[in-house]
């Protein structure tokens, strides 16, 4: 029997960091899985991905996506520690709390104003988000330059390796027994019995449960199983300097400093299309910037640039969804793919393993958009 | 110095001299830093952020970032990818760089 007549409990279809997250905790749960991935050419969002596990500003058109994201904060901790157990791969995950900074009076006031109505949405989670004064944020994090008027600090943020969780997730789904297929782009999904079929490049594939996780791709897959995504391109682009000593003892929303030592400078919101063409003058934006937050950082050489074609939706929240036609096919859609990895894994596989997700996903049904109002996302 | 692992293939360029750790070294117009101190038989360029150990060339195109050296003042510049001129100070890197704050 070949591996595309074996029935599988559920098939998961896109193997970066939200698929492959879904399919170890699916696999955790005790399922057969297969996980099928695109090929090298895939637009790989989780490749290009800065890193952050953020809490302090997500969800801020939704409050059950703020607690959504918050939940993944708590669960980030265990969640490595059992990857590393399992995989023998560390993600480099790290929880010292993060720090945005404020660079002007209108932007203290809008952050302060967002954290406050931030803090309605958490209801008996404390968001514990606070606002620093110029010399709070000096003693956190020496070297800020003269803009830096304030802050604002979580001390549910966290940051992490995205290609080691990446390389980590995979090795866990293999110790699991998760069936990884590469270069099996999804072609078609459709009924098949009782359950549901996956047609690829390398084959057909059979199982009760469908989850599609592929990224822009699913965006031609839902609609075959009326789920009308309206997914936006987002081009991010990244800067990553020369390895130094540690100097930056905590993430902050535009830089970091990796295990590795290399600095992380980003990220910027393109809309342009599917390109991951690198643009000189957005570097250049991105980089002095990132000066004003710290100036010492302009002594550091920049040795390689990347940009990446992220995933959005209209109102920046994750759209979480079972089809109608298709029971037993469900969508999953959302920016944060490395904040998101420890629910994804540890809260929402296994909803998806008993087949139906709770009326806390209620908000997230992709039918909020079928008016045809939406909301621009604010980051 | 160990003996050299390699030799030149043609010695016909005009000479350039450069100092590493002090020491005098012989070059040839157009040498990369990296390859003029492995045709003078120097081998250990850094010392490993990591666990000390000796760390030299490996990719010699620019990709690898192992030949990581202090040139002329400046920490963490590919030896592999510097030409040699004319005096340039050419140090063993000790570990990683650090920014001052």
């Amino acid at each position: 029997m070949t591996a595309s007549e074996k029935v599988f409990d559920t098939i998961v279809v896109g193997g970066g960091l939200v698929g492959s997250a879904i399919a170890w905790g699916l696999a955790r749960e005790g399922e057969k899985v297969a996980l099928l991935d695109e090929g090298d050419i895939a637009l790989r969002a989780s490749r290009g991905n800065f890193g952050l596990v953020w809490v302090q500003s997500k969800g801020r058109n939704m409050p059950e996506y703020a607690r959504w994201t918050r939940k993944s904060a708590d669960l980030w901790p265990g969640f490595a520690e059992e990857l590393i157990e399992v995989s023998g791969v560390s993600p480099d995950y790290h929880k010292p709390g993060g720090l945005h900074l404020l660079l002007s009076e209108e932007e203290r006031e809008e952050t302060k104003a967002l954290n406050e109505r931030m803090s309605d949405y958490y209801g008996d989670l404390r968001p514990d988000t606070v606002m620093l004064d110029r010399k709070q944020v000096e003693e956190m994090l020496p070297g800020i330059g003269p803009d830096v008027i304030g802050g604002s600090w979580s001390p549910h943020d966290g940051h992490t390796s995205p290609l080691n969780l990446l390389r980590s997730l995979h090795m866990a789904n293999a110790a699991r027994g998760t069936h990884y297929v590469s270069d099996a782009k999804a072609r078609k999904v459709m009924r098949d019995g009782s359950g549901n079929a996956v047609e690829t490049d390398k084959g057909t594939f059979r199982a009760a449960k469908v989850i599609l996780a592929a990224g822009h791709g699913n965006k031609p897959l839902g609609a075959q199983v009326g789920l009308e995504l309206p997914l936006i391109p987002e081009k991010g682009q990244v800067l990553v300097t020369e390895r130094t000593k540690p100097f930056i003892p905590m993430p902050l929303h535009v830089l970091r400093q990796t295990d590795e030592g290399t600095v992380l400078i980003g990220d910027s919101h393109e809309d342009t299309g599917f390109s991951t063409e690198s643009v000189t003058s957005v570097f250049t934006d991105i980089a002095r910037y990132a000066v004003r937050c710290l100036p010492k950082i302009a002594k550091l050489r920049v040795v390689r640039t990347w940009g990446a074609v992220r995933i959005l939706t209209p109102d920046g929240s994750p759209i979480y969804d079972q089809s109608e036609s298709h029971p037993g096919v469900f969508t999953i859609n959302c920016h944060s793919g490395v904040t998101l990895a420890g629910a994804h894994a540890l809260a929402l596989a296994p909803q998806l393993a008993a087949g139906k997700l709770g009326p806390e996903f209620e908000a997230f049904s992709s039918r909020r958009f079928d008016n045809g109002t939406v909301h621009i996302a604010a980051h | 110095m160990a003996p050299s692992i390699s030799r030149r293939i043609e010695e016909d360029a005009p000479t350039v001299t450069f100092t590493f750790e002090g020491q005098t070294i012989e070059a040839k117009k157009g040498d990369s830093v990296a390859a003029a101190l492995t045709a003078a038989g120097v081998l250990d360029l850094r010392s490993s952020v990591v666990s000390g150990e000796s760390r030299g060339i490996f990719c010699m195109m620019g990709a690898c970032f192992e030949c990581l050296m202090n040139i002329d003042g400046q920490p963490n510049r590919q030896a592999c990818m510097t030409e040699v001129s004319e005096g340039l100070v050419v140090l063993r890197q000790q570990g990683s760089r650090e920014v001052d704050l």
